[in-house]
């Protein structure tokens, strides 16, 4: 083993040990315990199934409270073990900061095949049977998966078999042979993209900001002239020529369009330091919520919405 | 700030502990240790600068003024003008790595919209989105508005495939393609379904998005054609400049990243929130606090970076 | 046949489209096309969702490295699929209890809402959250104030990053009419009134010209495909 790699390891063997440690000390010292997901028993349909809601552990130390050995809101072990799995999980993506690692691998391939299937399962039951098989053997579907299909959404349409034969076509392209087939729906989805767009930006982006810069260089606002206003209007219809200006890459930038479009260059490094700021803005509030649910979801150290407010209460009047 | 470090000593000891190998690193190679210095310490960085402000807010419950800027007051306003049962879009598209700037818009405007008694149309064009939908419904409507009756003030129609493609069909047709909502429940047994068609029957479109398709192709295919339609938008920090341009004609409101979130939290906390608001409609004003921290902890590193390029004196000889 | 269909089929959608857009009597045909490219983006799901397999599976059956890696993917996949397609652990709707099927799929607490929940949440939301240390790390790597421009573009970039917090508020709160008259004309200059300029003004006039670029280059690009003129899409002959 070369020192590096030594040296690596023993960081490793070291942050999982201190985490350890850290993790059954603070379960151990805490008087409220680490991270336990409560439910709340719900009866329905007469009593035939029980829904289990989201509930809090404040919640279930006033049912026992109020009602010892009470079974309504109650420790959901499943619920639990998937809080705990969800933490390391988020570990393991946050320790391919040091370096790449199995566990990050793994976290990744999980996460990679259950999102795969997750959007498949979703066009399945969001679209394919209502808007496919409801369509065309709507029967069927009320019969076994829809029952409260009804009125004009639930007569029978046979056009729906064209969307049916070209998503078999599309699935055709993993067969080994007549992949090419897969050609016709794929037309469909460029031709139908290209015609939204088309129209699409045409009329939002290029009519649409043409319209909104044209703006009046002079502004009056309760009669009076309004400096900032006017400077403004100007600011952006001459910024919006000069941005223009530099976008024409043929012909050259020399004179006076040289010089228009050196001011759109200025623009448009402003704007790019604005994305910037804004970038920084929201990748940071991102990373804070992953931080949030480690402390609080998983660690108990922290209780921002209070949902263990009054468990705290509680330990700390009654032990 | 001296109560919180005497009660939470040994979180401050750890994150001094954390740092100092890198005093050391600095102290031994100097100028020449900076200049080479391990992106590792740098993340480090990061993970304590968004860490220890969120441990301060959440144990201290302080948080940071917020004065709402012109767009979070125009996008309250739009919804503040409404009547009771007026019907509105909820366009949720967006999914659950960027819960941490949506959500707090989502639950602001969903209780916004709750107090306002709009009768609320939840929809989404990303297949998670749906979640995202029955989350806030779970947050806000169940527990502080149990008055509110699905069906009758609210309906969750949820996701369906094909992007822009969907809104061209719903601003004229949306029967066609929500035939149940996500319940199972036919379209023609909600109550508050009765004689809608379409999306330009909405008063207005609220949109919370954090990409494609979202506040654009909403604004393109629905907004633009039917001018009638007015819509406001939650947005994620990365795409907030972009939609600057079709402010106002086309875009009557936007909220950018968590700055937009915590003014649109303060506005409706100022109007309805109470002596004692409920701290889960202050998620963004909470968020506020390492954000200050991360801000500068960039503006530094930039500022180090250059006085360490300016300052080396082989730059010259490259 | 095998190329002059499809360009025929994407140049006869694309241009119903177009045409109902300016011909409202069309709207139909219009509204048509676009439910069958919605029920196309569903079946899109499906195919994708295959080939991942298909390309997992070989990795695993070749033995190529990394295969164990794949065999977890596959199994995380599989078992996706059936405890939501099977609706496994989903209690029927309320109000249809003689139906087993009824119940949404997403049915809080059901296996498939565990998976969401506790698996695609957490891994899929860590993955954006990394972005923030890369943020950090090209700050210090490469952010260089080279030149006027770039000049521009940090000071930009200060500008806002502080306005939009509490930071810039504090900096620049002594700019109050209230501690010198004078200062009433210039309230602009503070940072997070200077931040809001910056976005409404010169942010817009940047994006709005991108926006008027792309606009065009998309016409361009769509006109290009619906006259067959690129046939990219179609693949190799």
């Amino acid at each position: 083993m070369t020192a590096g790699v030594k040296r690596e390891t023993l960081i490793w063997g070291v942050v999982m040990l201190l985490g350890a440690v850290g993790l059954l000390g603070h379960a151990l010292s805490s008087p409220l315990g680490v991270g336990r997901e409560y439910v709340r028993a719900v009866p329905l349909a007469n009593g035939q199934w029980t829904q289990y809601d989201p509930a809090t552990y404040g919640e279930y130390l006033g049912a026992e409270r109020a009602q010892p050995g009470q079974q309504v809101v109650q420790l959901s072990v499943p619920r639990t073990i998937g809080l705990w799995f969800a933490a390391f999980c988020t570990l393991a993506i946050f320790s391919f900061l040091y370096a790449d690692n199995p566990f990050y691998r793994v976290a990744e391939h999980i996460f990679v095949g259950v999102s795969a299937a997750y959007w498949m399962v979703i066009a399945f039951w969001d679209v394919i049977v209502p808007n496919v098989i409801g369509k065309i053997w709507p029967g069927l579907v009320q019969g076994w998966a829809m029952p409260g299909l009804s009125g004009p959404e639930a007569e029978r349409n046979l056009v729906y078999v064209v969307p049916l034969v070209l998503g078999i076509m599309l699935l055709w392209r993993l067969m080994p042979v007549g992949g090419w087939i897969a050609r016709w729906p794929l037309a469909v989805i460029v031709g139908t993209t290209a015609g939204l767009r088309l129209i699409g930006f045409l009329h939002g982006d290029f009519l649409g900001q043409i319209r909104n810069t044209i703006l009046p260089l002079v502004v009056f606002t309760g009669g009076a002239f309004d400096f900032w206003g006017s400077l403004s209007n100007v600011i952006i219809v001459v910024g919006v020529l000069c941005c223009l200006t530099y976008f024409f890459f043929s012909f050259e930038h020399t004179g006076v369009v040289g010089k228009a479009a050196r001011v759109g260059i200025w623009m448009l490094m402003i704007t790019f330091g604005a994305a910037f700021g804004y970038t920084v803005m929201g990748r940071i509030a991102l990373l804070g919520a992953r931080i949030e649910f480690l402390l609080d979801n998983w660690l108990w150290l922290i209780d921002p919405t209070g949902k263990r407010a009054i468990a705290t209460v509680i330990v700390s009047l009654f032990g | 700030m001296g109560a919180f470090l005497r009660q939470e000593w040994w979180i401050v000891a750890v994150f001094i502990a954390s740092l100092l190998p890198l005093v050391h690193v600095l102290f031994t190679g100097r100028v020449s240790a900076l200049r080479s210095l391990d992106r590792r310490w740098i993340f480090l960085l990061m993970f304590w600068a968004v860490l220890l402000p969120i441990y301060y807010v959440s144990s201290t419950g302080n948080v940071l003024p917020e004065v709402p800027g012109a767009l979070a007051q125009a996008t309250f306003d739009e919804i503040e003008k409404l009547s009771p049962g007026d019907p509105v879009l909820m366009a949720f598209d967006y999914d659950p790595p960027t819960t941490g700037e949506m959500a707090p818009m989502a639950t602001a405007f969903v209780r916004h919209a709750a107090e306002k008694r709009l009768r609320m149309y939840f929809m989404t064009l990303w297949p998670p989105g749906a979640q995202m939908i029955d989350d806030t419904i779970a947050r806000v409507l169940k527990p502080d508005f149990p008055q509110l009756v699905y069906g009758r003030d609210y309906v969750n129609l949820g996701y369906k495939s094909g992007q822009e493609a969907v809104i061209k069909v719903v601003v004229t047709n949306l029967r066609e393609l929500y035939t149940t909502d996500v319940l199972g429940t036919g379209v023609q047994n909600i109550p508050m379904m009765d004689g809608i068609t379409s999306i330009q029957q909405m008063k207005l479109i609220i949109n919370v998005a954090s990409g494609t398709p979202g506040t654009k192709e909403w604004v393109q295919y629905a907004v633009t054609p039917y001018p009638n339609l007015r819509i406001v938008a939650g947005v994620t920090g990365v795409s907030a400049p972009l939609y600057y341009p079709y402010i106002p004609r086309q875009l009557n409101g936007l909220l950018g990243a968590i700055k937009g979130a915590a003014e649109y939290e303060q506005l409706v906390l100022n109007r309805y929130g109470g002596p004692n608001p409920n701290p889960k409609y202050m998620e963004g004003l909470r968020r506020m606090a390492p954000q200050l921290v991360g801000h500068l902890l960039i503006i530094g590193l930039i500022i180090v970076a250059n006085v360490l390029y300016f300052t080396d004196p082989a730059r010259g000889r490259r | 046949m095998k190329r002059t269909v499809p360009l025929l089929i994407a140049a006869t959608t694309g241009f119903v489209l177009i045409v109902a857009y300016f011909v409202p009597p069309m709207q139909s045909w219009s509204e048509q096309v676009s439910v069958w490219f919605d029920i196309l983006a569903a079946v899109a799901f499906v195919l994708g969702g295959a080939n991942l397999m298909k390309i997992h599976l070989k990795h695993i059956s070749d033995r190529a490295r990394g295969w164990g890696y794949s065999a977890v993917l596959v199994v995380a996949f599989l078992g996706t699929l059936f405890v939501g397609l099977g609706k496994i652990g989903v209690n029927p709707a309320t109000q249809f209890p003689d139906f087993a099927w009824s119940g949404p799929y997403r049915q809080n607490g059901s296996p498939f809402w565990v998976l969401f929940e506790y698996v695609f949440t957490p891994l899929n939301s860590t993955m954006f959250a990394l972005v923030a240390f890369y943020i950090a790390s090209a700050a210090f790597r490469a952010f260089r104030a080279k030149n006027a421009e770039a000049i521009l573009l940090l000071g930009t970039a200060f500008i806002v990053l502080l306005g939009r917090t509490f930071a810039g508020v504090a900096l620049t709160s002594w700019i109050d009419p209230a501690v010198w008259s004078g200062f009433q004309y210039f309230t602009g200059l503070r940072i997070e009134n200077l931040t809001v300029y910056i976005m409404a003004v010169f942010n817009t006039v940047g994006n709005r010209a991108i926006m008027i670029g792309i606009a065009l280059g998309i016409v361009s690009t769509s006109l290009k495909i619906l006259l067959g003129l690129d046939r990219s899409y179609l693949g190799k002959e």
